[in-house]
């Protein structure tokens, strides 16, 4: 028997062999059953939104200036919703954005160990913090507290919940982040250093450029889960479609309004029922461009060490 | 990964060994190799004596690491690879590169030491261990037993038996290296692949290794790449000079080095090439 041929009979290895194989196929499966389930959740967005597009005419969804499903001068317009939706969202980017970075090149390449070691933690910590709180802490504190240097600023408004949800996503944005500039090898660094580079020059002509796929991906992430986020919004936005170019103003967000309507009875198939099921879809497709947004711009700058 | 090898290239094939003196290890017979649609070996045949050193030469990029990683078939890793042509591992012919012949089993035949030193990490000893668990060694006794062989082997136990838990990468970068041939040895393979093991280390390590591929070639049938003349001419009995995906010619050592036959290797061998 030649080698080969005992190393196919060794019971050991074929064991080794079965196990793999096992392996593969149930690695294979949850892959499979992680689309199986992204596929129903589309598939019920759809169905259940397809009623509402039948009755309303898709122009009117999306040029319409109003959204008053439940009244009797009933408007379908997605505009009040969306425009709220990105407010806050916006707003969100704008504080999660510097901070964020800020952050992460700090934790990466500055802070000694003992520090990040404890930096880290706390910022984490913010990430265990139950949404609803955040969304009372910006209705009840931050608000009442802004409004004495913003003339002008309501109870509800987007500006304040813009910010919390800024915050909220900060924990996600930096650790992912500062995880792709650690993963930048030391030997860039040390070719910076090299050439004569300060820290700072390093950070932001080597680390950042190379740690560019994850970075962009951190940033789409948080932006999916500022528009997705739900509760600080509800609480702290208000509950009124309001399309306003003022975000002092209160204006019920996407979200807001889908769990508005859902704590309601609504008759099963009704059109407003299905009304929840459209403003889900477009979330949904928002979701959907960002991440293949972040999908090219990954595929583009892809960095290979 | 079935299309990665061609159907072409029988599992068995019989090839008759060609100096008798010297058995063959293996036969490298018309083997051909892809990047995709880049043909990077074209028809390689050549026999790879038993219990000797074969050498590839050639300038960079002619081919000499896609040759050796077909051995084992490291290739396999990547996607869009194909083969064509036989690697036949004797003495019963089994075709290394065959689509029927499983990649696992070739490489728990046949070892390998990469150019930079690739210790896991892990201790020193463990690193040396590692080999020896996949194959379902684990009677401690043995493997203490083999791991101790394998460092005296690679020349490198008086350094390291008094500290066989430290993690590897605590050494040197000569130490590691030899540290890989000695993790590659713990199985005994049949065939020692060697990637220019001695191009990123210093001229003492590279001694030593040079020197421990002298006394290793007793034992065990080794084939390394090297874009250095001086050690190829040291530590080769057989050297193959490749140009551009092809082999050019092939021999004994000190006949390449002192009377070759194609001027493409005269010019190589005597520096006039670059
Ligand atoms: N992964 C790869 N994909 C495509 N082409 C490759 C790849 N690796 C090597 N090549 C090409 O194959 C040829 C031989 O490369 P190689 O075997 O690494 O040369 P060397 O003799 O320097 O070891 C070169 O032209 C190289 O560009
Ligand atoms: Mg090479």
């Amino acid at each position: 028997m030649s080698e080969y041929q005992a190393l196919q009979a060794s019971p050991f290895l074929r064991r080794g062999r079965i196990l793999a194989a096992v392996m593969q196929a149930l690695l294979f499966a949850s892959a499979a059953l992680s689309v199986l389930i992204t596929g129903a959740i589309v598939w019920v967005l759809v169905t259940e939104s397809l009623p509402f597009f039948t009755q309303v005419p898709i122009w009117d969804f999306l040029t319409d200036l109003q959204w008053t499903p439940v009244f009797t001068d009933a408007h379908y317009g997605i505009l009040p919703l969306l425009s709220a939706t990105l407010w806050a969202a916006g707003i969100a980017m704008l504080v999660a954005t510097p901070l964020g970075l800020i952050l992460s090149i700090y934790l990466s390449e500055f802070a000694r160990p003992s520090v990040r070691e404890v930096l880290k933690p706390i910022l984490e910590m913010l990430a265990a913090v139950p949404t609803v709180v955040f969304g009372y802490f910006a209705l009840l504190f931050l608000t009442p507290l802004a409004k004495q240097f913003i003339p002008g600023l309501e109870g509800f408004n987007l500006l304040i919940p813009g910010i919390v949800l800024g915050i909220m996503i900060l924990p996600y944005v930096v650790s992912i982040s500062e995880d792709a500039m650690r993963a930048v090898p030391m030997a860039l660094r040390e070719a910076a250093f090299g050439l004569g580079m300060s820290r700072v020059q390093m950070a932001f002509s080597v680390i950042i450029p190379g740690a560019f796929s994850g970075v962009t991906a951190a940033y789409l992430l948080g932006f999916s889960r500022a528009v997705g986020e739900t509760m600080v919004v509800a609480i702290a936005a208000g509950q009124n479609p309001n399309l306003t170019g003022d975000p002092r103003e209160g204006a019920a967000t996407i979200t807001a309004y889908i769990v508005q309507m859902s704590l309601g009875d609504l008759p099963h198939g009704s059109l407003v029922y299905s009304t929840i099921f459209a403003v889900g879809l477009v979330l949904f497709v928002i979701t959907l461009i960002f991440n293949l947004l972040g999908f090219f711009l990954r595929r583009r700058f892809r960095e290979a060490y | 990964m079935n299309d990665l090898t061609n159907a072409r290239s029988p599992a068995v094939t019989t090839a008759s060994p060609l100096s008798p003196e010297a058995p063959v290890r293996a036969q490298v017979a018309d083997l051909s190799f892809w990047y995709g649609k880049f043909q990077a070996l074209h028809g390689v045949s050549m026999p790879i004596e038993d219990r000797r050193v074969t050498a590839i030469i050639g300038p960079s990029g002619c081919g000499k690491s896609t040759l050796l990683r077909c051995f084992n078939r490291i290739h396999d890793l990547y996607a869009g690879v194909r083969y064509e042509g036989a690697i036949n591992l004797m003495p019963d012919g089994l075709n290394l590169v065959s689509r029927t012949v499983d990649p696992i089993l070739v490489r728990l035949m046949v070892g390998m030491v990469f150019q930079k030193p690739n210790p896991f990490p892990k201790s020193i000893y463990e690193n040396v261990a590692s080999g020896l668990y996949v194959r379902g060694i684990r009677t401690k006794s043995e493997v203490e037993g083999r791991v101790e062989k394998a460092l005296k082997q690679a020349a490198i136990w008086d350094e390291v038996k008094d500290r066989l838990k430290s993690p590897a990468y605590e050494l040197s970068g000569g130490q590691q290296q030899r540290l890989c041939i000695a993790r590659a040895l713990a199985p005994e393979p049949k065939l020692l692949l060697l990637d220019e093991p001695t191009s990123a280390l210093d001229p003492i390590a590279t001694a030593k290794i040079e020197s421990l591929i002298d006394d290793l070639a007793k034992d065990v049938t080794i084939v390394i790449v090297t874009h250095n003349m001086g050690q190829a001419a040291r530590i080769s009995d057989q050297t193959a000079f490749m140009h551009l995906g092809n082999l050019v010619e092939f021999g004994e050592t000190e006949q390449i080095f002192t009377n070759p036959k194609a001027d493409q290797t005269r010019d190589y061998v005597t520096g006039r090439y670059g």
